[in-house]
Order: structure tokens, then sequence, then C-alpha cells
């Protein structure tokens, strides 16, 4: 048997190869863009695989492969499945044939999302049957449960790793490829529905979860580990971090992990309850297992305390860690000090370093030309989700607001209805305009609003790490589809002004927002300039110190990672400069020079 | 007994591809590892770090304050951000360089102390990896010197640091890239 040492996406990716998957779809979103990606990268003929425009494109698209006997899978992250959560209430009562995998990831933290959003809620809000794999192997054995469960039951199944798990590195044992033959679509009402029909197939999915709860609870995944009167529930990554904490504080503990929160193993937990008299519940986002034990002890009359989140016992938001079960134990058992760690001096006083937008990055000309054609004006800018996100910290300090993908556009609308004295500018990258944009523009329009939208076009979905997109024609099957070109686009939705424009030119582009400005209606300036991490550059920019005062014009007003300050003089770090030349075109000194790299 | 080693840095600057080697070796050297990374917007130039952990049985993928028994940061003021995540009696090595945060060259925060001066203190070891990747013909090999340095304080076997570069570096980098590893792990030799 092959060895690999893979991360946690990748796993799931080999493993939905390995099952046998015939589509394979999903949006990109961290922590779980990868399994996409490396499924395009080790796939055969046999099967299919696309980014799709958005993950409720991405789920109808598997749904209706499902329902003609592929296997399928569809990825994304856990505010995707809020795009996605029209057709999955409904495909929950529809149901599946071919097996139909959802891997939702999870982020708590969050490390890299807008909420601390738990899936697990979800699946017991839409009915579907969920696996919590605590380690990239784990998720790489689920996923052919998973497709096994889907098809023996008709229903779609979730997955739902965290991002420890999706980013965690392990050595997978890989699995035999096996094949499965798409057995074809039958026509039937089954696929249709109707008020009569969730009727019926809402009884049927209860009657369903109950016996899955049943054999969940005999399923090796769930399981009771260790002994003693004092318990802890656990699952997912916590799992792993109460395993070392308990080796750490030599303390016995009954343990109960659930792998399959839905629907819930209700006799493992009696069998967990018969003997145990107090249980600690660590878990990370909805104290989710918590409410669960409560209810199981609620309707059997079990005499246990129940201790978690919903009783003050451990954090309610955030990631949990070693350190903080640790601590959640000490203090639970008064061990005080007897296992405390030596820790060197604590962290010194620094200057925090949050992410920012690259050297040479395009949208930092888009907003500091924006910046300049609002200049003395009452403007609020909406952001929106993407790299563009970072234009909010200073010296840009250009996004107001920031809700969910696409939002900007249609914010915008919101803020100029309430205060129409004010220019209304929203910001959105191309990958979220084709996702979730263009909606929001035909509402603008056919709502005669007048609000400007600056489509900041950098050819790639960036900041998931360069995904194509209607807009690139590239496809994850190696074809080129037909170009969409944004003009003709925004031209079709009746924008009556549409140009584009160079984000390094400031004085040009400087004119080309001011007059969208004037505009009355909607008017749009795309900016458009390939993102730097795609291509190589050709110049640098470098200072001529006998010119250069030292006013600092350029460091402050950019914001650029190479621009510093050395001695009196600015300094450009070589490695990182792009050459873009915005620096060259604010310094009112001509002290900053291009230099032809060889 | 699982070892955990830290590595930290500002995103961009390899500590990625580091980790996987360091994981590769410790598989490769028959341990169950256990490597955790963070990806997405702090890839952006914000403060990163890569956890990897080996031993017989190794269950959870990232660590705590006083826990780590190698930091390597890459990065003079990620260091001091990260130094007290390392054990006592635990090594820390750390590049020779201070790349200043955006919030300091913008003026809107201030650098209030001497970091050479600190991480001297905190008895941190430097290897002046950026000028010896200069040196070596390939800047980008940065990442590899210090895990010259960081083979010294771990018990892997040569061949396999080398086994494991020569199969994740370009092939027209490898000998720069070698090189960098040799000279990494002299630099520790020397102190």
């Amino acid at each position: 048997m092959q060895t690999k040492f893979l991360m946690g996406n990748q796993a799931i990716a080999y493993a939905a190869y390995a099952a046998g998957v015939n589509i394979a779809c999903g949006y990109p979103g961290t922590p779980s863009t990868e399994i996409i990606e490396t499924f395009a990268k080790i796939r055969d003929d046999e099967s299919y695989v696309e980014w799709s425009i958005n993950e409720k494109a991405a789920m109808e698209v598997a749904a209706g492969a499902s329902m003609a006997g592929a296997r399928t899978i569809v990825t994304m992250k856990q505010v995707g499945l809020n795009v996605a959560s029209d057709p999955l209430m409904s495909l929950s009562y529809l149901g599946v044939k071919g097996g139909m995998v959802i891997i939702v990831a999870d982020d708590p933290g969050p490390i890299s999302s807008q909420t601390e959003q738990d899936t697990r809620t979800f699946a017991e809000f839409s009915k579907v049957p969920l696996f919590d794999p605590s380690t990239p192997e784990e998720a790489y054995d689920m996923v052919f449960e998973a497709f096994e469960l889907s098809e023996k039951y008709h229903t779609p199944v979730f997955i739902r790793p965290t991002t420890r798990v999706c980013h965690g590195y392990a050595q997978i044992a890989l699995r035999q490829k096996t094949h499965h033959a798409i057995s074809g679509f039958t026509k039937s009402p089954q696929w249709v529905i109707f008020p009569k029909l969730s009727y019926e197939a809402h009884k049927a999915i209860e009657e369903r979860n109950n016996v899955l709860s049943s054999e969940f609870s005999h399923d090796h995944l769930n399981t009771i580990e260790g002994t003693g009167k004092f318990g802890i529930a656990t699952s997912g990554i916590s799992y792993a971090y109460v395993k070392e904490a308990l080796k750490d504080l030599n303390i016995n503990a009954r343990i109960l992990k659930i792998s399959t929160p839905f629907p819930f193993p209700e006799e493992k937990t009696r069998e967990f309850f018969d003997e145990v008299h107090e249980v600690l519940v660590f878990e990370e986002l909805d104290p989710y297992i918590e409410r669960h034990l409560l209810q199981v002890a609620a309707t059997h009359n079990c005499e246990v305390n129940i201790l978690g989140k919903l009783t003050g016992n451990v954090q309610r938001a955030g990631e949990l860690s070693q350190e903080s079960i640790h601590h959640t134990l000490t203090d639970f058992f008064g061990l005080g000090s007897i296992n405390e760690r030596v820790t060197p001096e604590s962290a010194v006083a620094l200057p925090v370093r949050p992410p920012a937008l690259c050297a040479g990055c395009p949208h930092r000309g888009s907003f500091y030309i924006v910046k300049r054609a609002t200049k003395g004006k009452k403007a609020v800018y909406s952001g929106d989700i993407g790299c563009y996100t970072l234009g909010n910290s200073a010296p840009l300090d250009m996004v107001d607001t920031c809700l969910c993908m696409g939002a900007g556009i249609t914010m915008a609308q919101g803020l100029h209805r309430a205060e129409p004295d004010a220019y209304n500018i929203a910001f959105i990258g191309d990958s979220t305009f084709f996702a979730s944009g263009i909606t929001g523009v035909i509402n603008a329009v056919y709502n005669q609003t007048d609000i400007t939208i600056i489509l900041v076009d950098n050819s790639t979905t960036a900041m998931t790490g360069g995904q194509p997109h209607p807009g690139t024609a590239q496809t994850m099957m190696n074809t080129t589809s037909a170009r969409f070109n944004m003009e003709e686009l925004l031209g079709a939705l009746k924008v009556s002004f549409v140009t584009t424009a160079n984000p390094f030119d400031i004085d040009g582009s400087t004119a080309i927002v001011e007059q969208a400005l004037r505009v009355k209606g909607v008017s749009v300036v795309i900016f458009k300039a390939p993102c730097i991490q795609l291509f190589k550059s050709v110049s640098t920019v470098v200072v001529d110190a006998e010119a250069c005062t030292g006013c600092l014009r350029c460091v402050t007003q950019l914001g650029c990672p190479a621009l510093s300050l050395d001695g009196d003089k600015v300094k450009i770090d070589q490695g990182l400069c792009n050459g873009c030349g915005l620096c060259q075109q604010i310094c009112t000194f001509d002290a900053l020079k291009s230099k032809e790299l060889m | 007994m699982t070892t955990t080693v830290m590595l930290c840095g500002v995103g961009g600057q390899g500590t990625i591809l580091a980790a996987d080697i360091l994981a590769k070796t410790a598989a490769q050297s028959g341990l169950d590892v256990k490597l955790s990374e963070i990806h997405g917007m702090a890839q952006r130039g914000g403060s990163v770090t890569t956890i990897v952990r080996f031993g017989e049985k190794v269950f959870a993928p990232v660590t705590d304050p006083g826990e780590v028994d190698a930091l390597v940061s890459f990065e003079m003021l990620e260091a001091l951000r990260y130094a007290h995540f390392v054990k006592k009696g635990g090594r820390f090595f750390v590049n020779n360089e201070v790349i200043e945060p955006l919030s300091v060259a913008v003026g809107t925060l201030k650098l209030e102390l001497d970091p050479l001066q600190k991480l001297n203190e905190l008895g941190a070891e430097l290897v002046d990896a950026s000028r010896i990747a200069q040196n070596v013909g390939s800047p980008k090999s940065a990442n590899i010197v210090l895990m010259g340095a960081l083979s010294q304080a771990l018990p892997f076997e040569e061949d396999v640091w080398r086994e494991v570069i020569t199969k994740r570096v370009p092939p027209k980098t490898l000998a720069a890239n070698l090189e960098a590893f040799d000279l990494g792990a002299q630099s520790v030799r020397a102190q």
C-alpha cells in the first residue's frame, strides 16, 4: 500500500479519486480550496472537475449529476454553505441517486473567514447527516464511508473538516481506485419538489435519521475510551488536544468522541452516561454536542452534570488549544500550580504585522486613484470579499464596509438611498463579480440608483491562491472557454457609463474616475491589471539618494511593503519591488528611478 | 517523546517549503509527523507560523507557549513575537534580518526596542541566512540555510535531509540549496 504525506484537503481529494468520484465541483474559499485543486491534478479521464461560479451553482451541478447516478463531491468554506443553502435545503427532501458528499470547511478562530458558524448546526437544520474528522487520516477514511451512506440512504452527506484538519498534514495510506459506473437519469416524480412530496419526504427523513442515530451509536467512528466517573465529550481537532492535555496532566477520564454529530448517536451517549457523573464538553464553535448531551440526559433522566460553553466552563468563541483545555482541566480539578509550565519571559510588545496588499499590487493604485478623485467629497466606500479588503488599512483607508460576497454593490445602493448627498462607491473583484456581483448591478440599473462601481479586475481569484474564473476563460479541465469581456457584459446590463482604466496611471485614471462620479445613475470603472503573483516583473524602482529629500510622501501615502525608511532617505526592497511605478508618480523630487532587470 | 518545531516569519518568506522539508525528513526517518500551516489572507505579508511535530505517535498538530523544542524564525521581530513559545532549554535559531512592519514604515507605530539586544538576552542563535543565501547565488534559499542550522539540533541523518531537499527544490537551484544547507549547519557548529 502506498503511503503519502498529505494535507487534509489533499487527503480528501485523494479519497474522492479512489472512491471513483465522477464529478467534483466547488467554489474557492479558505480553508477548502486545495480539495478541488488537488482533485484536478490527480483525476483521470473518468472524472470531471470544475470551479463553479459560486457555491449555489456547485451544489446544483452536483445535485443534477447525482440524480443521474454519478458520484459527486462539492466543496466550499462555511460561509459558502450560506450561498448554497437554498438548493441544499430542498435537496435534502428530494435526495440523490449517486453518492453525493458535500465538504464544508469550518474555520474556528476565525483565521480566514467572516463568521464562526458551525456546519454541524447547519446539518441538523437541513437534516443531512454529517461526519466530523479529527485528523487528515480520518478525513480520508470518512470520504468512503460518506459515499456508502449516501448511496444506501439516497441522501447527500456532509463532511465537515476544520482549518486544523484541512491544513494539517499526516501520512495517509492510500487505497486502490475503484470505478463507479454512472447508471443514468431515470424520469420520476421523485425529482420534482412539491408540497405533497415534501410532507412525505419529511416523514421519511425523520424516520431515517432515527435509524441513523442508532446505527451511528454502534459505528466504529463514535468511541468511548478510558475509565472513571469523570467524562469528557469531544470531537474534531479538540479530541487531539484533549488527548495531549490528559497525558500531560495525568488525569483519568472516560472520553466520548463524537465523529457523527448528526444524527446524534443517542444510544452511545447513554452508554457513556452509565459510568460518568460529570462531563466536560470540549468542542469548537457552537455548543452542539453539549446541547445534545443535555437533551439525552433530560429525556432519559440520566444523573449527570454537563459542563461546557453553556455553563461558562469552556470559551464560547475562537479556537480551542491544548493550552486552553489544559487550563480548563487544571481549574476544574483544582490542580493549581502543580503542572505550571515553564514559560520563558512572556512575549515582548511589538508592532503588529497584519497582512497587506503586496508590493506592486494593482489594487493599491485603484484605491489611491479613487481616494484622490473623491478628495474633499462626502463619500462612502463599500468593500467586498477578496485581497482588496486589505485596502481598509492605513494609509489607504478605503474600505468602509465589508459584509459578504457581492454585498458591496448592493449595500452602496442602500447607503445611497439613506444619504443621497454622498458619493457611494463600491469596490469588487473580478471573481466576486462573477460569483455574486452581477445581480446587484441589475438591481441598481433597474432601480435607477446613483452609484459608482470600481471593478478591480486582476484576472484571477487572488486571495485563495489564483484560481481561474469565467473572466480568465481557463477551465479546470484545461480547456479554454469563451472569454467574458467585462465592458460588453456591463453594457448588456444597461450600465450607461463603463470605462476601463489603468491602476498604475494616477493622473489619467483619476480623470476617468472623476468623470464616472459625475454620471447620474450607475457608472463603472474597470481597473484592469493582472495580479502580481501571475507574472515576473521586468523592472524595479531604485532611490536616487541625492535627489531624495526624505519627505516620505511615497512611504506614507501608498503603504507599499517594499518602501521603508533608511536613515533619513527612502529605501526600496529590491526583492519585493515590482516596478509598478506608483511611487515614482507621487515623488515630487524625481528621486525614484526605474531599473530594468536582466 | 514528541518533538515540536515552530517556524515563523513574514508571509512569502518560504516557511511552508521549509516545514515540508522538515516534516518529510522526520517521516522518512520513521516517525509519525503532524504539520499545521496557515493559508489565506495571512500569507500576504502578515506574520505567519508553521508547526511541525514528530515522534512515535503525535495527536495534535499545533502547540502552545513554552512547549517548543526548537523555534526557527526567518525574521528578527517575528522571533521576538514568538520567543515565549520556546521551552526552557529549547533551541532558538533566528535569521539575522529585520523586515519592518508596514505600520512602522508608514510611521503609525514605533519600534521601541533593539531587536538584536533583546534576542541576545533571550539566548537566540543568530544565523546569517539571507546573506549566505545571497552568497550561494540563490537569494530564496535562506529557508534552506535555516534548515541546515536546525539540522544541528535534531537527530536526523544528514543524508536524509539532503535526499528530501533534492526531491523538493527546483533542479536548477539544487547545488546552491545543498550548499546553503551545509553553510547553515556549519554556522551553528562554529558557534
